[in-house]
């Protein structure tokens, strides 16, 4: 079959096609430059600010969903299939302010006004999903954005007050799923689509079969997600990227199977997909999973991606290598499985050859392990870890019997505290042998002072953490939580 | 005929901010959202990638040959002064030119067809600089006997010898950093050439009279060339009082010497490279008091992070001078300050001025006190107020106004905070992981320029014959709701609905050489100046009414959107009609200077303050003594506002305030690596509150009985600025946290900001 030309989406519930997009074209810039939708705004460019929060619609097997993502960060070629909504769509034909509009106002929400309609895209969403949301998940919900006018209180007391407004249901983004999905449906063509401009090109395979063989003819691709990294390099370091080849809308790398042995995750599945089914398998990664990037962050990015960029401080690398976690990689038809603490070889190598992509994360299920994963970072929310760790022991009559333990933070790469582990490994379940565990970590690492945190503090923090771990395994009250 | 109806949008009344529907809509207008005209180009700056050295060549041909670039403009393509200084120091070049004095400092800006053209071509210049060794913290750079960037202040009052015979004396070191300003709308100017010298630039700056004088001055022509628009800014907390000049020159500049349109709007990590910052402070204290912890005498030295040049940190340092009592007297005192010159951007006005650093370390002062003593802090505090032992502040003006101690009991009984204090020592005494703090502190902070001539401010307000009113003058609008004030103001003074009155863009063309919307002066001057404005047209109205209706002017009245006269009663539209047909004058401009202000720098006296505003706040928090992290559970604040113009606009400062001066303590955090370079540049790496950093319970009242004693607007207080200090409670409760681990018998001496980092820090050194 003929390859498509031309990206092809809804803008606004208007239908859009382009037939020039270079991989590196951000939604942003398309919104603000080509189609003057001014409402849409550029805060930070790097996924950080919230003050370009537009809503993407995509369908999936259940439907159609709404997702708040970073324009900044987006690629327009990813659009392929997508309904975009931005603040200029919310009011609705009758041009009134939606109800989510109108609480704002009613409580005073704006002040500069710069950063509102990423807020107000943010709690539409929230209110699509949650309309009388407490304050803990408005706090989750608008973790994506920042104001530096308001302190934020009234946004929350509009955030609690959007049902007195009016109903989601009657939303007019609700009121017209039907046509829209159908409008979408009519998109699709199930054909491969390659684009360029310039010497620019994407390639968005039609399912990840053919992901495999683009990448097997296009070995030194560059394999884009949720472009939540990727879109820095771009933005920040002005990198070329073609070709590009996206996977982000690929169905097929979105499966989450849950097994009785384990949990299969696709390389694709974003953080956010995987939101309930992680709290529900691995109850001591709920509050964890929280705490990564923010919600529209959480809406693009991919588990997958964040394995296999490499990066020493992801979030999900070191509890998922002490659950155990492999990796299954894939180059043409040809399958491999590896322990994911094997791919990360040294800071910026990974164990993937050229035209081999990250396919599934393999996550094994055990209920008798004694787990516990905290994350250190300045802030509380948005905010990338100084340290990360991961703790999973077996015990067996009051014995270790086996211990993985890993950081994020301490070392070039996402590592293992093997000397830790092996101080643990047949010694007695106690406080004594935890924290003679801690001690050896200076052994296992001699971590970095950067911008996050200096070298002592993250080795006296990563120590420590080994007492809340003790310490919680007793019962006792060793955290913080915000309630 | 009875009147009972009120006018919508009165002085005092609750009133939406004006542009909060278009907020919400994304209708509201930035610069960045001006439509370009056709030809529009776009400017970008290339900055250094050196820290200190002296610069051998810059080499731009690949720069120039690059797709879609029109040209560069380097400090040779300069007509006027190479220079932006906003005091007349002429020690800030727009462009360097033979030496690099920080990291990120403007060599060229390129002009392309695009604004990414532009960026990307900046890359690819050569420039060759000889490094030479570089200082960026305000210790290092005076031990290496760096300059003072601007001559320091001495603040000197009593007989320091005789006050440091007292029974009890510490010295201490304390090191309070900086903030950037973060605002989320990042630097912009927008150039547009017209005839002769003319040009107009479209901005997002405090300062539209200061950029307006530095356009001319760098483009060698007479200020009436230039106009300066800004509708409104999105965020500008001092950050966009100087650092616009930068921007707007090299739109300018590029603008006539291309004779097109120029925009230049830097990305986020060039705006935060390559504009100021908060200062930061080395503050050395010395304090001696009695056995009751009364203060006698008080030494202080304020080093600050001034950068490479003088920019406003003059004034900034002054500042955190006559903030250095904060609410306490001080019998004997010797305040200095040392603005030193670092290898850093040069930092300039940020949300207080400097104050915040001066009142922060006053409070530390009163903290080690009271350890040292066992005493609750509050104690400390209450037993040092203004009023206690004496009313002379250092730089010898005399509290008048003071409502402290009112203020504060009234926030301790609202507050509950006995009873609170004694459940956290009780939950302390358990020991445990999670400790917990409170505290109390109070602010007093001083409204007006220091720099008298800035007090003054004008407003023009027309009055069509449609009875439609328009409302100009010199503040600008950054989000705080002035030009709504402002427009309050003038619907009471007409007595007309608030709809009624057009709110307008600030422009250098309609009333010149304004100030700053700065030191939280915007309502004050420019609602006295419109006020004045009206009362010129209504002073004319009643005249004329007098003469044409044979009546005194007693019988003349203006009642909610009609005018009485004698016995007959007009809507005020017909009644302006009228006027018009009889050819009153019905527009006028107002002119408002501050009284009774003055201020001799040399002596270190006078009175540089028309009157205070007072704050106070208690906040609880909960600090995690293995990692430091800490959640803030309560804030409790009790804000003087005076008689409050609009009450919900300024429990909005408050709030915003108070969580932006709480970020500034606890995660914002700028961090230089060891090439000089500032690491902490966007959002990425420099964290500002999020909704989930705000107190849990946060509790913010104004203090309704307040009002002000000076003839102020209204007899309201500016808002702007003080409140930013009152999450200092946040910052000492999280240092009686930290204390708790060694039962409070040392003082923890937290430096700010107070990171988890620094936090655990603290608790490790205190378990030593």
């Amino acid at each position: 079959m003929q390859h498509r030309e031309e990206i092809r989406f809804l803008l606004n519930g208007r239908d859009v096609a382009l037939r020039e997009v270079a991989a590196e074209d951000t939604l942003l810039d398309f919104l603000r430059l080509e189609r003057r939708l001014m409402g849409t705004k550029e805060g930070c460019a790097e996924g950080d600010c919230g003050a370009c929060t537009v809503l993407v619609g995509r369908l999936s097997e259940t439907g159609l969903h709404y997702e708040v993502v970073n324009a900044c960060i987006r690629f327009v070629a990813s659009l392929d299939g997508c309904h975009i909504v931005t603040i200029e769509h919310l009011s609705g034909p009758d041009g009134r302010l939606s109800p989510v509009q109108e609480a704002m106002v009613a409580h005073h929400a704006s002040q500069c006004g710069f950063c509102t309609p990423g807020f107000v895209m943010s709690l539409y969403a929230l209110w699509m999903q949650n309309a009388q949301p407490i304050e803990a998940e408005i706090e989750t919900a608008i973790q994506g954005n920042l104001c530096r006018c308001t302190g934020y209180a009234p946004i929350i007391r509009a955030a609690q007050a959007m049902t007195e407004f009016g109903s989601a249901t009657e939303a007019h983004l609700n009121r017209e799923r039907e046509a829209v999905s159908a409008q979408l449906l009519a998109l699709r063509d199930g054909r491969r689509v390659v684009v360029s401009k310039g010497t620019s090109r994407t390639i968005l395979p039609v399912d990840v079969d053919d992901l495999a063989q683009v990448l097997v003819a296009e070995p030194e691709a560059m394999i884009v997600a949720g472009s939540t990294d990727v879109g820095l390099w771009v933005t920040k370091f002005l990198r070329n990227i073609s070709p590009a080849v996206l996977v982000g809308h690929l169905d097929g790398l979105r499966q989450i199977t849950v097994r009785e042995d384990a949990v299969v995750l696709g390389a694709g599945v974003t953080y956010s997909d995987a939101q309930d089914v992680i709290a529900q398998h691995y109850p001591h990664l709920g509050a964890y999973w929280d705490r990564i990037a923010g919600w529209q962050v959480r809406n693009m990015g991919t588990i997958g991606g964040n394995i296999a960029n490499g990066s020493p401080i992801g979030d999900t690398p070191p509890v998922l290598i002490a659950l155990g976690a492999r990796l299954t990689l894939r180059k043409g038809d040809v399958r491999r499985e590896i322990a994911l603490e094997d791919f990360f070889v040294a800071y910026g190598k990974q164990d993937r050859a050229q035209g081999e992509f990250v396919e599934a994360i393999t996550i094994p299920r055990s209920s008798s392990g004694v787990m516990a994963a905290y994350k250190i970072s300045k802030r509380r929310d948005e905010d990338i870890s100084s340290v990360a760790v991961g703790f999973n022991l077996a015990c067996e009559g009051g014995v270790v019997t086996s211990a993985r333990i890993a950081f994020g933070g301490m070392a070039a790469t996402p590592k293992r505290a093997s000397a830790a582990e092996a101080t643990l490994v047949g010694q007695p379940f106690s406080e004594d042998v935890v924290m003679a565990a801690a001690k050896m970590l200076v052994e296992d690492f001699q971590p970095l002072s950067d911008m996050r945190a200096s070298s002592a503090y993250r080795m006296t923090v990563a120590q420590n953490l080994f007492r809340r771990f003790w310490m919680e395994h007793s019962g006792a009250q060793a955290r913080l939580e915000r309630v | 005929m009875k009147q009972t109806v009120e006018i919508k949008g009165a002085a005092h009344q609750d009133l939406q901010h004006d542009s909060a529907v278009k907020h919400v809509s994304g209708r509201a207008e930035y610069c960045d959202d001006i439509a370009e005209p056709a030809g529009t180009l776009h400017a970008y700056l290339g900055t250094s990638n050196v820290a200190h050295g002296r610069i051998s060549s810059i080499g731009l041909s690949k720069v120039k040959e690059a797709p879609g670039v029109l040209g560069v403009l380097v400090a040779a393509d300069i007509p006027g002064e190479n220079d932006v200084s906003p005091t007349g120091r002429h020690d800030e070049p727009v462009f360097a030119t033979d030496t690099i004095e920080f990291w990120g400092q403007p060599i060229f800006a390129v002009v392309a067809e695009s604004r990414d053209a532009a960026r990307r071509a900046a890359e690819l210049a050569k420039v060759e600089v000889e490094e030479l060794p570089h200082h960026v913290d305000v210790a290092e750079a005076m031990a290496a006997g760096y300059p003072h960037i601007t001559e320091p202040l001495k603040l000197e009052r009593g007989d320091l010898a005789e006050g440091q015979t007292a029974a009890h004396r510490i010295a201490g070191q304390m090191r309070i950093g900086g903030q950037d300003h973060m605002y989320l709308e990042g630097h912009i100017a927008f150039a547009i050439p017209g005839e002769d010298d003319d040009v107009v630039v479209h901005c997002s700056t405090q300062h539209p009279s200061e950029a307006q004088h530095m356009v001319a001055h760098v483009l060698g022509v007479p200020s009436n060339a230039v106009v300066v628009n800004v509708r409104r800014m999105g965020g500008g907390f001092g950050g966009k009082e100087s650092q616009m000049n930068l921007f707007c020159a090299v739109a300018a500049l590029a603008a006539k010497t291309w004779n097109r349109p120029v925009k230049i709007r830097p990305d986020r990590d060039q705006d935060m490279e390559s504009t100021g910052k908060r200062h930061d402070f080395v503050v050395d204290y010395d304090v001696a008091f009695d056995d009751a912890g009364r203060i006698q005498a008080v030494e202080g030295q304020f080093a600050a992070r001034c950068g490479w040049s003088s920019d406003l940190s003059g004034p900034v340092t002054d500042r955190a001078l006559f903030h250095a009592d904060n609410a306490y007297f001080y019998p004997h005192v010797r305040l200095t300050s040392r603005p030193m010159k670092t290898n850093t951007v040069s930092n300039t006005a940020f949300r207080g001025f400097g104050g915040p650093q001066g009142v922060v370390a006053a409070e530390r002062m009163i903290e080690e006190i009271a350890y040292e003593l066992g005493r609750d802090p509050l104690e400390i505090r209450k037993a040092n107020f203004y009023g206690v032992q004496g009313d002379v502040t250092p730089y010898h003006q005399e509290v008048e106004d003071n409502i402290l101690a009112r203020l504060v009991d009234d926030l301790e009984a609202r507050s509950d905070y006995q009873a609170r204090r004694k459940a956290v020592l009780a939950h302390n005494a358990k020991g445990g992981i999670i400790r917990k703090g409170i505290s109390l502190t109070p602010v007093k902070f001083g409204i007006s320029f220091t720099a008298t001539w800035f007090n003054q401010a004008g407003a023009l307000v027309h009055v069509y014959n449609d009875g439609s009113i328009m409302l100009n003058h010199g503040g600008t609008e950054m989000g705080q709701g002035l030009h709504t004030k402002v427009a309050q103001v003038v619907a009471e003074a007409f007595q007309v609905d608030v709809t009624r009155i057009k709110i307008t863009k600030t422009t250098t063309e309609k009333v010149p050489n304004t100030s700053a919307t700065a030191a939280s002066s915007g309502t004050d001057l420019n609602g006295m100046a419109a006020l004045n404005a009206c009362d010129q047209i209504k002073e004319r109205l009643v005249a004329w009414a007098c003469e044409e209706w044979g009546v005194s002017e007693g019988d003349v009245a203006f009642l909610p959107n009609q005018v009485v006269v004698g016995s007959e009663s007009f809507a005020f539209g017909d009644f302006i009609k009228r006027a018009y047909m009889a050819r009153v004058q019905l527009w006028a401009a107002g002119f408002y200077k501050t009284p009774d202000i003055h201020w001799d720098r040399a002596r270190g006296q006078g009175r540089p303050f028309y009157y205070y505003a007072y704050g106070a706040a208690v906040g609880e928090v909960s600090v995690d003594t293995l990692t430091g992290e800490y959640t803030v559970d309560r804030a409790d604040v009790l804000h003087d506002v005076g008689r409050s113009l609009n009450p919900v606009l300024d429990v909005g400062q408050v709030e915003g305030a108070f969580v932006q001066g709480l970020g500034w303590l606890t995660t914002e955090e700028l961090w230089w690596d060891d090439d000089g370079r500032l690491r902490t540049h966007a959002p990425s790496t420099y964290k500002i509150p999020l909704a989930s950093d705000i107190p849990r319970i946060f509790n913010v009242e104004l203090a309704d009985w307040s009002e002000n004693r000076e003839l102020t607007i209204k007899r309201s207080k500016a808002v702007g600025e003080p409140p930013f200090m009152l999450p200092i409670c946040v910052f000492e409760a999280l240092g009686m946290a930290v204390a708790s681990v060694k039962d409070y018998a040392e003082c923890p001496r937290l430096d700010a900001p107070a990171t988890p980092e620094r936090v655990l820090m603290a608790i490790e050194r205190l378990r030593r």
